[in-house]
């Protein structure tokens, strides 16, 4: 295929890939809008292929073995388990870069010596684009392959300890080792001096250092942030995966990689950045890791829980006129999301007015909680966001906190000395009844004490999610 | 040991401190119960039915006085039944020890233990034996009964065949537990509520409540906190603006009820003559604190009067015993539950620990001592007020702050910019121009990415991620260009390389697919 041509389609797939993501704007367009990503990698892949590949037998097999294992993957997967999922796939993006980052370093050895002694038009593939490069242009190449490796190497690792702490392999806590910051830029700086050996020629060996390097920093980083930062962690090496195509993208002097990997980074920076807002923190604070594991001098609680019983329950939504819902990470542990559901179908047609509110940090992904309620089918129109819903609390009947704890602990608000000062929260105490549903009495994931579950207001209804809700469901009708 | 209630002596008073009830829940404390025949017949409770509870009935208070070693009551004891008490019997109940200096002396010399039950301190733990707080929720309730009773109108508003009702106008002086329970009793009754307190915290409570805060703007305010949760006397140039807002109300109201008091004084003169004369032919005031003087000027305890202009107001000071079987049962298990606590061991014997904050608060006289008052409690009652650091800015502050903030955000962008230029250009005296071509497509699309971004719907983050992760997968290109190569270790890692990244297609796409079907519309 002439390569205006292959030009041509990724031209058409790079405009489709930005029309996948502008496509999300809203839910119904969204539908639509991952066809056009399906289209845009199809095309790209085809024209890859026609424009000669060696191995196309090869490329084939891997292809279906690829795609078998990932539609497996995506089958199975429960709604619950998406931010493992993703955390897993970035894995195996930044595996790639790695990989082909080293390719291109011996392609270009190979490049090089088949100039040297004239076979050069015998080159076929990558390794017959290099040959035609300048020395400059091999040199700024060496800088984007230090680059490809050094951060496809920190999503790898990283995203793998990520995929741990959220599938409960790894302990969530925040590992925080003695002189972690030291020894991070111990590993920066040697990175960086191997890089520069490796830019005056002293072979490819400096680059696999700088991969094992670069691994062991992502999983030092990771390990160093606590489980409530996940979402952080994920969008950012969302990120970090796209930055290392676009790396890759140079390297290869393709376009539509460095397309492709500029947006998928900058859209992962963004959602980082959006969090990091929601949580009130400093985006190089969550970075740096650590959160999570000091308590702080929070104020001390008076006061006591009280605890509700089922019929307690029933007696008061049935007494009420507007519930809000408030989900967390609690309702995806306790797989509650459809009784939920069942309990919302209930109550509206009991002519109660039934929302959601979610906080923007709710569960381990950013739009987490919408997924969950969506596969139990509730309507979207009802699940509002924390700035559309916050002013109703106080003219609301019941607020139900299901197994969310930090997003609406009102210390955020009253306690200038807590751990979570400053950061927004769903003012839940505001409405006339507070409902909880927990397992427990403990803290949250966090550690931080809520005095939400002290407040006059609020009702404890102890036990599993999704029990609790199914014996009320019994006493509703 | 045995503990009895006689009658209540006080003419008028329904009300007693033991229901058949409350004496089933003492004897599982190890007490005899006794009751003076008779006693419970006001409140609708028979001798019969104590009987059935296990009760044993006397025939009269003197009998009972001497056979009790606890004798539990509710208005405080006269001078001839404290002639009937022995030395060591335990008293429980009200005795305001401030204003009955010779009460007191009586009792001590007597010999008798007394406790009274509005001294208990206002803490969390001891809420369930605070006596003031469930009889001021029956008296603000009763206080709406009492007005509707006298106002010949409807609460809520209506548009009938027959004309347009406007809806009554209510407004409660004082938030305590009185006023709030009046506000919730007018407003189910559907009347537009109003109410004011000189504690700026309640707001928040009153709002609750249903009803509308009247916002008096002055700038020193008070914090009950100090106080135990009472009101404290406030400054004189506060209280013309109060009164000043309340002559502005005055027209406009149809039912006043007034609720404030300041513990140990008078109650304060709030809703004067000129006020009341301000108010329409009809309208009724309530005044709950009659018995201390009246919040009203023109307040007449114990009675009901209407002035020249047809207001009435209403000075009774009896409202809790005028439902006697529920103030009844509500102040018989407040003293159920100081016998809980005087009894730590259940064997039916109390004793007066003296280090117990909420017995030592209580307790007046002792062992032929006066004990009253008591010294503060270890417990601070409610935790301190935090105070507030909004302040509400104006219109021009905002301007002005905006405008700064622009200011700043226009600066640093002209600073970033100016940086990033530089950078290119430093890139670019030693890049190539295949390179720069290179980059200003990176550029651009860096730039086409946060755009596109920004306008995700929040719910649709996590098949944002999804729907990235799996384009991200477009470093599979590399893999294919590279896997044709002679070097097998190349074509091997490219290989894999393949295999990964489809992985991450079509998990990512499909996963994303799944996702998306979900969302529905109601």
């Amino acid at each position: 295929m002439h390569s205006a041509l292959i030009t041509a389609a990724y031209i058409t797939a790079a405009v489709l890939f930005i029309l996948a993501l502008g496509g999300l704007s809203n839910q119904e367009k969204a539908k639509r809008a991952i066809w056009y990503g399906i289209v845009g990698m199809t095309i790209a892949v085809t024209a890859t292929v026609l424009g000669g590949v060696g191995a196309v037998w090869l490329v084939l097999i891997m292809v279906a073995l690829g795609g078998v294992g990932g539609a497996i993957a995506a089958q199975r997967v429960q709604m619950t388990q998406m931010p493992e999922l993703v955390a897993g796939f970035h894995s195996l993006v930044g595996l790639a870069a790695v990989f082909i980052g080293l390719n291109a370093d011996i392609e270009a050895g190979a490049a090089t010596r088949a100039l040297s002694d004239g076979s050069a038009d015998k080159l076929s593939g990558f390794a017959a684009t290099l040959a035609h490069k300048t020395p400059v242009e091999l040199s700024i190449m060496r800088v984007e392959l230090f680059l490809g490796i050094l951060i496809g190497a920190v999503t790898f690792t990283g995203s793998i300890v990520a995929y741990g702490k959220l599938a409960g392999k790894i302990q969530s806590k925040a590992l925080i080792l003695p002189g972690r910051h030291a020894i991070n830029i111990a590993a920066g700086i040697a990175c960086l001096l191997l890089g520069i050996l490796y830019f005056y020629g002293f072979g490819i060996w400096t680059m696999i250092l700088v991969a094992f390097i670069a691994g062991a920093v992502g999983w030092h980083l990771i390990m160093a942030i606590g489980g409530a930062d996940m979402p952080v962690v994920i969008s950012m090496l969302n990120s970090y995966s796209g930055w290392a195509a676009a790396a890759i993208g140079f390297t290869l002097s393709n376009d539509l990689l460095i397309v492709t990997g500029a947006l998928v980074g900058s859209s992962g920076a963004i959602l980082s950045y959006i969090m990091c807002r929601a949580m009130n923190r400093n985006f190089l604070s969550v970075i740096l890791g650590g959160f999570g594991a000091s308590g702080g001098s929070a104020q001390a609680i008076e006061g006591e829980q009280v605890a509700i019983d089922t019929d307690g329950v029933a007696a008061m939504l049935e007494d009420a006129e507007s519930v809000i819902i408030v989900p967390g990470y609690g309702m995806a542990v306790a797989q509650a999301q459809q009784p939920v559901s069942e309990l919302v179908k209930r109550l509206r047609a009991k002519r109660k007015e039934v929302r959601f509110g979610i906080h923007p940090v709710a569960g381990r992904l950013p739009g987490h909680m919408n997924v969950l309620l969506a596969e139990a089918k509730v309507p979207y129109d009802i699940v509002l966001e924390m700035d559309e819903i916050n002013d109703d609390f106080p003219s609301t009947d019941v607020a139900i906190v299901i197994g969310s704890n930090d997003i609406v602990n009102p210390a955020a608000q009253e306690d200038p000395t807590s751990p979570i000062a400053g950061m927004p929260v769903l003012e839940v105490w505001k409405a006339k009844n507070v409902l909880v549903l927990k397992r427990g009495q403990g803290t949250g994931y966090s550690g931080i004490e809520n005095p939400l579950f002290y407040k006059d207001n609020a009702r404890m209804f102890y036990g599993d999610a999704k029990k609790s809700l199914d014996e009320l469901l019994t006493r509703l009708h | 040991m045995k503990i009895g209630t006689p009658r209540e002596r006080v003419e008028g008073e329904k009300r007693l401190a033991m229901t058949p009830q409350s004496a089933i829940a003492l004897k599982k404390l190890g007490y005899d119960c006794l009751i003076e025949s008779g006693a419970g017949s006001a409140a609708r409770f028979s001798d019969q039915a104590y009987r059935d509870a296990g009760v044993t009935v006397v025939a009269d208070a003197a009998d009972l006085w001497a056979q009790a070693d606890v004798v539990a009551k509710i208005r405080p004891p006269g001078q001839t039944e404290v002639e009937m008490g022995h030395a060591g019997q335990v008293v429980i109940s009200l005795l305001y020890p401030g204003q009955n200096t010779e009460l007191l002396e009586a009792l001590k010399t007597r010999g008798l233990t007394a406790l009274a039950m509005d001294m208990v301190p206002r803490i969390s733990r001891a809420q369930k034996m605070d006596v003031l707080s469930s009889m001021a929720n029956i008296a603000g309730y009763r206080a709406v009964i009492e007005a509707s009773n006298n106002f010949g109108r409807f609460f809520t508003g209506q548009i009938t065949a027959a004309g347009k009702l406007p809806p009554a106008k209510v407004l409660v002086v004082g938030a305590g537990v009185a006023g709030l329970a009046a506000i919730g009793a007018a407003v189910s009754l559907g009347a537009i509520t109003y109410a004011f307190d000189v504690r700026p915290e309640v707001a928040e409570q009153i709002e609750s409540m249903g009803a509308e805060f009247v916002f008096l703007e002055f700038e020193q305010t008070q914090d009950s906190a100090a106080t135990g949760g009472y009101a404290a006397p406030s400054s004189p140039e506060f209280q013309a603006k109060q009164l000043a807002k309340f002559r502005e109300l005055a027209p406009n109201m149809d039912i006043v009820i007034t609720t404030a008091l300041i513990p140990g004084r008078p109650a304060p003169t709030l809703w004067t003559k000129d006020m009341v004369e301000a108010m329409k032919p009809g309208s009724v005031i309530v005044d709950l604190a009659a018995e201390r003087g009246g919040n009203c000027e023109l307040t007449v305890p114990d009675q009901a009067i209407e002035t020249a202009n047809g207001v009435k107001i209403i000075g009774y000071t009896d409202f809790p015993s005028r439902m006697a079987t529920q103030a009844s049962t509500l102040y018989s298990t407040n003293i159920r539950h100081m016998m809980d606590d005087l009894t730590p061991a259940k064997n039916g014997v109390p004793v007066v620990n003296m280090e117990d904050d909420v017995i030592r608060g209580a307790t007046v006289t002792k062992d032929g001592v006066i004990t009253f008052p008591p010294p503060p409690p270890k417990v601070q009652a409610i935790a301190k007020a935090m105070p507030k650091k909004a302040v509400v800015e104006t219109a021009e502050e905002r301007a002005a702050r905006e405008l700064a903030e622009f200011r700043t955000a226009g600066r640093r962008q002209t600073w970033m910019l100016a940086a990033g230029a530089i950078v290119t250009l430093l890139i670019g005296s030693v890049a190539p121009p295949t390179f720069m071509q290179h980059l200003m497509v990176f550029a651009l699309s860096v730039f086409i990415g946060f755009q596109v971004i920004w306008n995700v719907a929040h719910s649709l983050h996590t098949p944002l991620m999804a729907v990235t992760n799996a384009i991200s997968s477009i470093i599979i290109l590399g893999a294919l260009l590279q896997v044709g190569s002679s070097s097998l270790i190349v074509g091997v890692l490219a290989a894999f390389s393949i295999l990964m990244a489809s992985v991450n297609i079509f998990g990512g796409f499909l996963v994303t697919r799944r996702m998306l079907a979900m969302f529905q519309k109601s």
